[in-house]
């Protein structure tokens, strides 16, 4: 058992790249709300904000794997609340989409997620990068090739 | 090409966990880089002045700013880029406060991630180019959402400096829950009389339309020029030709619940709300019509003069342009019928909501002002008050401090005893929150010179026994069980957000709460903007509000729609879509997904079908260059290169 916690820590301390994309209106907004409430998080995200989600392409999110991060975390708004109507929509089925096609091309399952958050949900952004990254460690470093 | 690296210390909110002279010390060595330098605070006047002194002096051509969001300061650093002489997007502003200091405790690490991101800046900054807003024209007319207090001081404020102001009210009147006020707290003026002359004037005012028994069912465009359906629904009564005399209410024979003083009371299936209604007009509820329950009756249309009632009248659409919105749709009460099993949900006639009792209270109300028990219409001698009624009560999913319960309370304890000086009055609060002017001395009053007792603790439970109401409570300054056998009890219902707001949301594109209160631009600084640009608030609809809160919000929100609508024109933000021609093979892919129709199909010069857009229109989304096969599509400022180049810095850092 000791041997098991101590591996897991030492797991812990590895350092993962993330690249999280976000929404400027609901999410990068939502992330904003989680540091002025001083929501502490881990470190390893890296955030690029996009406009909408439904700017973010195949391409993107493939070349951010390409380029060896070890997860990569998509956030818009809530379906339903697209600032520009409905890209979360085109979003939607993009990633799942891509999602699935993912362990294809030998990212594992796990490395990729999309998710919803909103401009006044600061603690569930930070819950939500809580658990990603913990999903990240857990999976480890990418191994190349 | 030259860049310049500013990294903000912003007092200690940042350098407190960034080494920013690491930073500094780090961006000097990437290619380029020919200035950095960390400022205490960038936003002050001598932050931006180094940062302009710098472009003149060091030749920048490009800036990096690491300080705030984005989000926070954007528009602050573009105006001083371009004081200092440089095209306002050659600037990029990193955020290393939000998203670092503030979320790391650990200042090594802070520091390692704050180096990633000014240097993921710096590549992104490169690949900016100059970048020139255009401008559009503006629809110079408001709509107001929402005919309360709120909106009703929007729309007069709008409407005096010269502009157009439509009000859309889904109810039959203006005045919204004021109305129904009998007093105002804590001068006790009477609600009526200060409402009334307002709700008139709205309705008098050449630049106001006002448009009752309404709603806003969709909004399409943007700020500027959006373009807005409005559902009228049927009321089965042509306002054009009603005079409001309420012969037809007098006559109808059938009873109706009375939705304008609640509780049991009834009024007609045809009936004007209150006597002060603006409009005053009637409006016929189908469903407990004679008429269209059994094909005959037509007591209305007989007896109507004017020849108003149509009893083939539809739900009619109508499309309107405005340039700017105001939301502010208000409240509704908290059902205390649909929770706390302990105060009955209901089943004690003796038990009712404060806005039920202010009817009662009310000269204009169903009982001309008397407070009589509805079980046996004798005068209550003893009323228990009990607060935070679906207020602070995680348990019921109301977490939040409705704010104008405690006062209300107080107002309608004071005006009991006004009533009958013998009457005695009972209040078991929590806490007292007397925050506004002249309110705690208003609460003190109520003790000292009412002589209202405030019981501290909630109620455990309610029931009958012997003809009275029983309140059984602790009271936790005393630490004993108290029980008050009482005529009747008025649960202090709290504020929660209006029924449809949620989904008026989704149609503005405005985020809202999980309550559904609407979310400001900033809570502090952009109380009154949300995220649309366009798009503003008053009221309740923000979040629970007093009226003079209310009173104020609509004058702002009015001077920000103002603010906008007094321009000739509008500048545009040049971070729109434009079409590589010579990429584009007329997929029109784009044209499809374009929320905003602000793609159109063109031919080339050769007559080959490509795409073009439309600069004023497009609002920057970017949905199109995800759509397009052929890379022909691009958004300017989340270019492909750029965010390609953020990819590559962050997985290589």
């Amino acid at each position: 058992m000791p041997l098991v916690a101590e591996t897991k820590k030492n797991v812990a301390k590895e350092k993962v790249t993330i690249v999280a994309f976000l929404c400027n209106w609901c999410s990068y907004a939502g992330a904003d709300m989680a540091g002025t409430s001083r929501f502490k998080q881990p470190a390893d995200i890296r955030i690029i904000r996009v406009p909408c989600s439904g700017r973010l392409d195949w391409l993107l999110i493939s070349k951010a794997f390409k380029e060896g991060a070890d997860g990569v975390l998509v956030s818009g708004c809530h379906p339903g609340d697209c600032h520009y109507t409905e890209g979360n929509y085109y979003a939607r089925r993009k990633l799942e989409s891509l999602k699935r096609y993912l362990p294809l091309f030998g990212i594992e399952e796990g490395r990729f997620e999309y998710t919803w958050v909103s401009a006044s949900e600061g603690k569930r952004w930070s819950e939500v990068v809580e658990g990603f990254t913990d999903q990240i460690h857990t999976l480890g470093v990418r191994q190349a090739g | 090409m030259r860049i310049g690296v500013f990294v903000c210390r912003c007092g200690s909110n940042i350098a407190g966990t960034v080494d920013t002279a690491a930073v500094v010390e780090r961006a000097l060595h990437e290619p380029n880089v020919v200035h950095a330098e960390d400022v205490t605070y960038s936003c002050s006047q001598p932050g931006q002045d180094a940062i302009k002194n710098a472009i003149h002096e060091k030749g920048l051509t490009r800036v990096v700013i690491a300080s705030c969001s984005p989000r926070m300061h954007e528009p602050t650093f573009r105006r001083a880029v371009a004081e200092g002489g440089l095209n306002p997007y050659l600037m990029d502003m990193v955020n290393i406060r939000e998203q670092c200091s503030w979320i790391h405790d650990e200042k090594e690490i802070a520091t390692d991630k704050a180096v990633d991101l000014v240097l993921t800046g710096i590549d992104r900054v490169r690949r900016q180019h100059e970048l020139q807003s255009s401008t559009a024209p503006i629809t110079k007319r408001a709509l107001v959402i929402g005919g309360g207090v709120a909106g009703i001081q929007a729309a007069l404020d709008i409407a005096d400096s010269g502009l157009e102001v439509v009000v859309v009210e889904r109810d039959v009147t203006i005045g919204g829950k004021m109305a129904k006020l009998d007093k105002t707290f804590p001068t006790l003026d009477c609600s009526a009389c200060i409402l009334t002359p307002r709700m008139v004037e709205a309705a008098q005012h050449p630049n106001i339309t006002l448009m009752t028994y309404s709603e806003v069912t969709e909004v399409r465009g943007y700020v500027g020029s959006f373009e807005v359906d409005i559902k009228h629904k049927a009321a089965y009564v042509d306002f054009d030709k009603c005079v409001g005399c309420g012969i037809c209410e007098e006559k109808c024979p059938r009873k109706a619940p009375d939705l304008f003083n609640g509780g049991d009371y009834k009024s007609k299936a045809i009936y004007i709300p209150f006597p002060q209604a603006v409009p005053k007009v009637a409006v016929l509820r189908p469903e407990y019509c004679t008429f269209f329950e059994k094909g005959k009756c037509k007591v209305c249309q007989k007896f109507c003069d004017a020849g108003a009632i149509d009893y083939e009248q539809q739900d009619r659409v109508v499309t309107e342009q405005f340039g700017a919105i105001i939301v502010a749709t208000g409240y509704d009460l908290f059902d205390y019928k649909a929770y706390y099993p302990e105060y009955g949900m209901g089943r004690f006639k003796n038990v009712i909501s404060g806005m039920e009792y202010e009817r009662l209270m009310c000269a204009s109300g169903p009982t001309q002002g008397h407070i009589v028990k509805a079980s046996d219409g004798e005068e209550p001698k003893t009323v228990v008050f009990v607060q935070c009624v679906g207020s602070r009560d995680d348990k019921v999913g109301r977490p939040y401090c409705s704010g104008v319960c405690c006062m209300y309370t107080a107002k309608q304890a004071i005006m009991t005893r006004e009533h009958d000086p013998d009457a005695h009055t009972y209040v078991f609060y929590i806490d007292i929150r007397a925050g506004g002017k002249g309110y705690e001395d208003f609460i003190t009053r109520a003790q000292a010179e009412y002589g209202v007792t405030y019981i501290r603790g909630r109620v455990a439970k309610i029931y009958e026994r012997d003809g009275k109401t029983v309140v059984q409570g602790e009271d936790t300054l005393l630490g004993e069980q108290v029980e008050i056998p009482a005529d009747l009890v008025v649960l202090a219902t709290g504020i929660e957000s209006s029924q449809g707001a949620k989904q008026l949301a989704s149609t503005l594109h405005c985020s809202s709460d999980g309550y559904g209160f609407f979310t400001e631009s900033h809570p502090k600084l952009r109380p009154v903007e949300t995220q649309t640009a366009g798009v503003f608030l008053a009221g309740c609809a923000i979040a629970p509000r007093d009226i003079p809160s209310s009173v104020a919000d609509g004058s702002a929100a009015a001077s920000k729609a103002t603010q906008l609508l007094l321009k000739d024109f509008m500048v545009t933000n040049p971070q729109t879509s434009r079409v590589d021609r010579s990429r584009c093979i007329g997929c029109y892919k784009c044209v499809e997904v374009c929320p905003y129709g602000a793609v159109e199909k063109v031919e080339d010069v050769d007559g080959r079908p490509v795409a073009n857009v439309i600069s004023t229109v497009c609002q920057g989304c970017g949905l199109c260059v995800a759509a397009c096969t052929t890379g022909a599509m691009t958004l300017e400022g989340f270019t492909s290169e750029q965010l390609i180049a953020e990819v590559e810095s962050l997985c290589r850092l």
